[in-house]
């Protein structure tokens, strides 16, 4: 749940003036809040579940025109707009859907870009059910707040269907030199926003194609690659540089990139440890990390073999262990891969589940079957060293534990066995030791997660940020982005301090 | 895209692969791998670095032609480029002076283990190299390993060089010619490795072995390498990919090595259909 916080002065004077200007008092009055809260939700259009649970063709298929303008006129626009404090990267929420709703794309999708660099993808993954949705005030008075994410959907699609992107005209280059370290959502944001700045960006990646978790994680139906690659395509756009292939820490080391004139780093290099049960028979074929599974399928194209040379097991019976979204991801795809049987097996309850709510709706819709307060205790394998079936464990809910969910608790004598050929582990993942080990003197937490001040996310190294999960651990693509979008503002602040203090030098 | 500055085949099924890469050459250390991508259809597969050139700023690998990307690189040539070429990956070999040391290598791992033997040579170590092939005609690289070899035996199964013996049992031989020995590494394939950690188990010596299981990125992102040493499973491209002979889990890396024979067999079979109809 988002929390509550104050709102900072300079933002809520930004709202009120917008709030403030002629039209939107106008459009205001021209349809009544009674009246506009008496409109349903627009229902977002689906692919018939037993057609998509077949292919990896996008499930949802966005609004029409004339739904999201209908959509966009249930916003009340409130003076005190509690959405843009839900939003990691405060969006002018009411602005830009009220720029939807008189149908003024250009300028909403503007306005959305100016604080968002990914809308499409946001658009798409955001569990924004626990973040503007849930504070929505027509949340508060009927129970079903504005389609905030699907209009957001909307309008990033719309700009980039006409093949007329806006690029905004640049400042003149700064000419210092930053180096991100990760394309995954954090790198991109950061990218994406200091190149905005005037800044001259070089993205290093360690896999062959940008976009980190959104590329080797998140499935081609929730989130397809030519979505992707057209807000990475706006970003060169923007002359921010894409090496790929380009493994900070080993191929060069921060010191190694310093020397070549870089002077901030962002390392947003991401969550990528996969975290394992540690239970007997874990190292049996069959047994896949998520990161794994998802990587063959999503970034190698394994659905697509022997098109494409990698391989991924095709299960008779599938079972993902886990209750986030990367588990939902897994278990949706094991039944496209052909599985009669694909099951996720949680050890809480329905409600305890991280996953967005879309998502477990979806898979349930395609047949996906879930068994709740369920943990596996031991994969047992056949004669050949292949999974064949997992004992399980019944578990119970008990008091609270640290995250305020309650805490499974085993019965005893509860053991049963499930018969599966493919077992996939997704519990989470820490973060990646790499850039740890191979930079000295940067601080690095228990964890392996890099640590941060939170209010700047700068780390112990002068002119070193850091965001996402490779200081949190495993979060979600909009709180990485939060994140980058806070660094920016700093390494900017950085970059610019540092010119004057040059300048000062020389004179 | 990564370009190739050569392509050879040194013996039948082994070719020698010469990749432009100044970055990458200018950070190599011996026992470090890359992953290589031979095109956009590709499998990322782990290849070791057999050498580098820090001037041309090129790397090289060898490799044995076995499945579809080894068949896809062995047709490459100079000019071509790769989509994938990254590295280097994996911690380096330990290298310091321990006194007498042998280094076995078999198939690819002859090339593989040179890096490893000039730099224990470097180092100060007295370097025994035992090579193992199945016939004179496979031998390659003799030249470059005597150089920084004190002593050089080759098994060959047609007796045409020292011995016929399989690498376990010369092992045992020289062991007992050279006397005390420091440290074995052995490289090549995973039966090598296993039969050479076996033989020189019950001698007492260190043995170390480069690890090949199957990977994706290569980075320790997936977990697919997950090998068990000493009860506890490790990652290779990250944790490894050297590791004490003596307490890996061989059982369980032979039938995780194989997760995908069929499906290996299958994409050969379309690949060939393809390309040579």
């Amino acid at each position: 749940m988002a929390e509550k916080k104050e709102m900072p002065p300079e933002l809520k004077e930004k709202l009120r003036a917008r709030f403030n200007e002629d039209w939107r008092k106008e459009l205001r009055k021209s349809f009544p809040v009674k009246e506009r809260m008496k409109l349903p939700r627009q229902k977002m259009p689906e692919r018939d579940p037993e057609e998509r649970n077949k292919d990896f063709s996008e499930v949802n298929l966005g609004l029409t025109e004339k739904w999201a303008r209908e959509e966009a006129k249930r916003c009340l626009d409130c003076a005190n707009p509690q959405c843009v404090m839900g939003c990691p990267v405060g969006i002018d929420i009411p602005t830009f859907v009220k720029l939807l709703e008189i149908g003024d794309y250009e300028q909403s999708v503007r306005k959305l870009k100016e604080t968002n660099v990914l809308p499409a993808i946001c658009g798409r993954v955001c569990p924004q059910e626990t973040q503007c949705e849930v504070v929505c005030n027509l949340m508060k008075a009927t129970g079903v707040p504005v389609a905030i994410g699907n209009l957001e959907r909307f309008i990033a699609d719309y700009e980039r269907n006409t093949g007329d992107v806006h690029i905004p005209k640049l400042p003149p280059s700064t000419g210092h030199k930053v180096a991100v370290l990760g394309a995954g959502p954090a790198g991109l944001t950061v990218a994406g926003d200091l190149a905005l700045k005037g800044h001259d960006v070089t993205i290093f990646e360690a896999l062959h194609v940008a976009g980190g978790v959104l590329v080797y994680g998140i499935p081609e139906f929730r989130l397809p690659k030519k979505i992707l690659s057209a807000e990475v395509d706006y970003l060169q756009n923007l002359g921010v540089e894409l090496k790929t292939n380009f493994v900070v820490g080993l191929t060069a080391t921060i010191d190694d990139l310093k020397k070549e004139g870089y002077e901030a780093f962002f390392i947003g290099t991401g969550a990528g440890l996969p975290n394992f049960m540690r239970i007997p028979g874990e190292n049996l074929v069959g047994v896949y990390s998520a990161n794994e599974y998802l990587t063959r399928v999503n970034l190698m194209r394994a659905y697509d073999f022997p098109v494409y040379d990698t391989p991924v097991y095709l299960a008779k019976r599938a079972a993902v262990l886990g209750g986030g979204n990367v588990a939902m991801d897994s278990v949706r795809i094991a039944k496209r891969l052909g599985a009669e049987f694909s099951a996720c097996v949680y050890r809480r309850s329905r409600a305890e589940m991280p996953a967005r709510v879309e998502e477990v709706h979806h898979a349930e819709e395609e047949g996906i079957e879930f068994h709740f307060l369920t943990t596996p205790i031991r994969f047992i394998g056949d004669d050949k060293g292949h999974l064949k079936a997992m004992e399980c464990l019944r578990m119970e809910l008990g008091e609270p534990d640290d995250s305020g969910r309650r805490r499974p608790v085993p019965i005893e004598g509860s053991e049963f066995i499930m018969e599966v050929d493919l077992a996939v582990v997704a519990i989470g993942n820490s973060s990646n030791p790499l850039i740890g080990q191979t930079t000295p003197g940067l601080k690095v937490g228990k964890w392996g997660n890099v640590e941060v001040d939170w209010e700047t996310m700068a780390t112990n190294m002068k002119g070193v940020y850091a965001g996402g999960d490779i200081i949190r651990g495993g979060a979600t693509v909009i709180l990485a982005m939060g994140d980058a979008r806070i660094a920016a503002t700093e390494m900017d602040k950085y970059l610019r301090s540092k010119k004057a203090k040059k300048r000062k030098h020389k004179t | 895209m990564a370009k190739i500055l050569k392509r050879e085949r040194l013996v039948p099924n082994i070719h020698l692969i010469e990749i432009e890469d100044p970055q990458i050459a200018k950070k190599c250390k011996p026992g470090q791998f890359v992953i290589v991508m031979a095109d956009n259809f590709g499998e990322r597969i782990p290849l070791t670095i057999a050498d580098w050139d820090t001037e041309k700023g090129s790397v090289t690998s060898v490799f044995l032609v076995v499945g579809t990307s080894t068949h896809k690189l062995s047709l490459l040539e100079a000019g071509d480029e790769v989509p994938v070429f990254v590295g280097p990956l994996g911690r380096p070999s330990e290298i310091e002076k321990f006194g007498k040391i042998l280094c076995a290598g078999g198939c690819f791992g002859i090339a593989a283990i040179y890096p490893i033997a000039r730099a224990m040579k470097e180092a100060g170590n007295t370097v025994i190299t035992v090579l193992d092939v199945k016939a004179n005609f496979l031998l390659y690289w003799e030249d470059k390993l005597r150089s920084v070899s004190d002593e050089f035996y080759v098994s060959s199964r047609d007796g045409y060089y020292d011995c016929k013996d399989f690498i376990p049992k010369t092992l045992e031989s020289v062991v007992k010619k050279e006397g005390k020995i420091d440290r074995v590494i052995s490289i090549g394939c995973t039966y090598l490795m296993y039969t050479c950690s076996e033989a020189t188990k019950p001698l007492g010596v260190k043995t170390l072995v480069s690890l090949n299981p199957i990977m994706v990125d290569g980075t320790g992102m997936c977990g697919a390498c997950r090998v068990t040493v000493d009860g506890r499973t490790k990652f290779a491209c990250v944790d490894g990919p050297d590791f004490d002979g003596h307490l890996v889990d061989w059982e369980e890396l032979f039938i995780r090595r194989k997760s995908y024979f069929e499906d290996e067999i299958e994409s050969l079979c379309y690949w060939e259909k393809k390309n040579f109809p």
